[in-house]
């Protein structure tokens, strides 16, 4: 029982990280296709941004194979 | 999790292993390996580790007649008729045992499983003191087990366990049979494996090393303490030797030669350091203090670079260092000490005592603050281990899906999971390799970040 919860509670995490770094791909588009000149800086921001939020997935995701 | 697919996999098997009048609950069987590939492994939910070839299989020191067979009750067991639980049996493969396996650390590097490289092994025990021996003293097998016991240690799918019993011999050399574990469920109802090591017939309780981690990962204090030159120290010692020569080399062209177009190993270096030194330092320190803080923050960067690149080249013994939770902890308390010791009264100002909000909100968001002080580094390591150990396990799995075909369909499974695996690995390795550049990059980037926040000059009304 708690590996099945556990299962689920990653792949929730999962669900999370995957509309957040969705979103900050898609407003970096958008702004580099505004601004195509930026689209350096943009990218470094992107990147770093997507660790983060990957980061929090990969949190939730270590926590819930220690708990199964 | 793996408990389910394991026990549907268990009930498909069920017809033909009783045929072949083994059991498989709850046994150990070491020594086996398929081609080039061992599965050893810890697992957590009482399965049976991998089958084998028989061929060229050396077992002249086990004795498998006259097994006593009394002592062995409790266990669980399918049917008689079975030669004890040192005996060959055809069991399916682990795919979490092996993946655990692969990336935990151990006490000897071998190469592609035919070239052990001994490793200087210093065990403390409070009843017994120091050891320093070779780990070669174990005659070290197949599946990184040994066959020899040492003052008591003996090594068990690449790491060394004391055996906590008495009535083992604790004083010099024994040749032992093999290891059998057996699945129990500790106090808080999880399940936990426990492993035994064979010696003239009967079980030995074996002890793991001591982990300072309070029995979190299923570790806590035990009998003995491993200060070992292990996998994961010698590969640190080599990739900061390898960082070494060749930013020796790169720094005695630019002495000697300074105004012409870089050659050689400075084309590879080159951009990086530039990159690092005009992207992440200067932005984030300001370019007046950026200098005392740039060998800190191109060593963070090269060295998780270095070793994220050494754990994915697979014949090197697979050493997963940057995976550790220990080593990046480390790493974290570098960067927790470098931050704080640097950080001026602004800083500390902001965070207990913020300006610029009403004075009754303030100790409730000190204390928040002050929790953060400790998230921030936390949240380092746990994104670098966790990125590179699940790039790590992806990999093993997908290597895994042969052996797991080639035990449902035999040969031709095998040959199906070759090609469903040769592609994902590639892909999931080019992936890795990206993964790899990009958490030394943000570590770099957050170190920088966090540093440049200490430092800075405020200027306030």
């Amino acid at each position: 029982m708690t590996g099945t919860l556990a299962a689920i509670g990653a792949g929730l995490a999962v669900i999370g990280a995957g509309i957040g770094i969705g979103m900050v791909g898609g407003r970096a588009m958008d702004a580099i296709a505004r601004q195509p000149e930026a689209s350096g800086d943009i990218r470094s921001a992107m990147i770093l941004m997507a660790a983060f939020v990957e980061g929090a997935a990969l949190i939730a995701i270590l926590l819930s194979i220690f708990m199964s | 999790m793996a408990e389910a697919q394991q026990s549907k996999s268990r009930d498909l098997k069920k017809a033909t292993r009783h045929e072949l009048n083994h059991d498989h609950e709850e046994h150990d069987h070491s020594g086996h390996d398929h081609s080039g590939h061992d599965h050893s492994g810890h697992d957590h939910s009482g399965h049976d580790h991998s089958g084998h070839d028989h061929s060229g299989h050396d077992h002249s020191g086990h004795d498998h007649s006259g097994h006593d067979h009394s002592n062995h009750s409790n266990a669980n067991h399918h049917g008689g008729g079975h030669d004890g639980p040192c005996g060959h049996h055809e069991g399916e493969y682990d795919p979490t045992g092996t993946a655990i396996h692969h990336i935990s650390d151990g006490n000897v590097y071998s190469i592609l499983d035919a070239v052990r490289i001994p490793l200087p092994t210093f065990l403390y025990a409070p009843e017994q003191g120091w050891d320093f021996f070779m780990s070669n003293k174990f005659d070290i097998g197949h599946h990184e087990d040994g066959h020899k016991s040492y003052n008591g240690y003996v090594m068990h799918h690449g790491s060394a366990y004391r055996v906590a019993d008495k009535g083992f011999p604790m004083e010099g050399s024994v040749a032992h049979d093999c290891f059998t574990h057996k699945t129990i469920k500790d106090a808080k109802g999880k399940d936990k494996v426990i492993d035994y090591v064979m010696y003239n017939g009967k079980e030995y309780k074996l002890d793991a090393r001591s982990t300072f981690d309070g029995g979190l990962l299923g570790g806590g204090i035990t009998s003995f303490y491993d200060y070992s030159i292990s996998k994961n120290v010698l590969s640190m010692i080599l990739v900061a030797l390898i960082l070494f020569f060749l930013f020796r080399k790169a720094a005695r062209a630019y002495k000697t030669n300074p105004n012409r177009a870089p050659k050689g190993i400075q084309n590879f270096l080159e951009p990086m350091f530039l990159f690092i030194r005009d992207e992440v330092a200067i932005p984030f320190i300001g370019d007046k203090k950026y200098m005392k803080y740039l060998p800190l923050l191109m060593s963070i960067f090269f060295f998780i670079l270095g070793l994220n690149l050494w754990g994915q080249v697979p014949f090197f013994g697979s050493t997963n260092v940057t995976g550790n939770l220990t080593f990046t902890m480390i790493l974290a308390v570098i960067v927790f000490f470098v931050v704080n010791l640097s950080g001026n009264k602004d800083y500390w100002k902001h965070i207990f005592w913020m300006p610029g909000v009403p004075t009754f909100v303030k100790p409730l968001l000190s204390v928040v603050e002050g929790m953060s002080l400790f998230i921030k580094p936390l949240t380092l390591m746990l994104r670098l281990a966790g990125n590179i150990s699940a790039g790590h396990i992806a990999i093993l799995s997908f290597v895994g899906l042969i052996f797991i075909f080639g035990d449902l369909y035999g040969s031709l499974g095998n040959g199906i999971g070759t090609l469903l695996a040769v592609p994902l690995t590639l892909f999931m390795m080019a992936i890795e390799l990206i993964v790899a550049f990009v958490q030394a990059f943000v570590f770099t980037i957050l170190t920088a970040s966090y540093i440049g926040a200490a430092i800075e000059e405020h200027d306030h009304h």
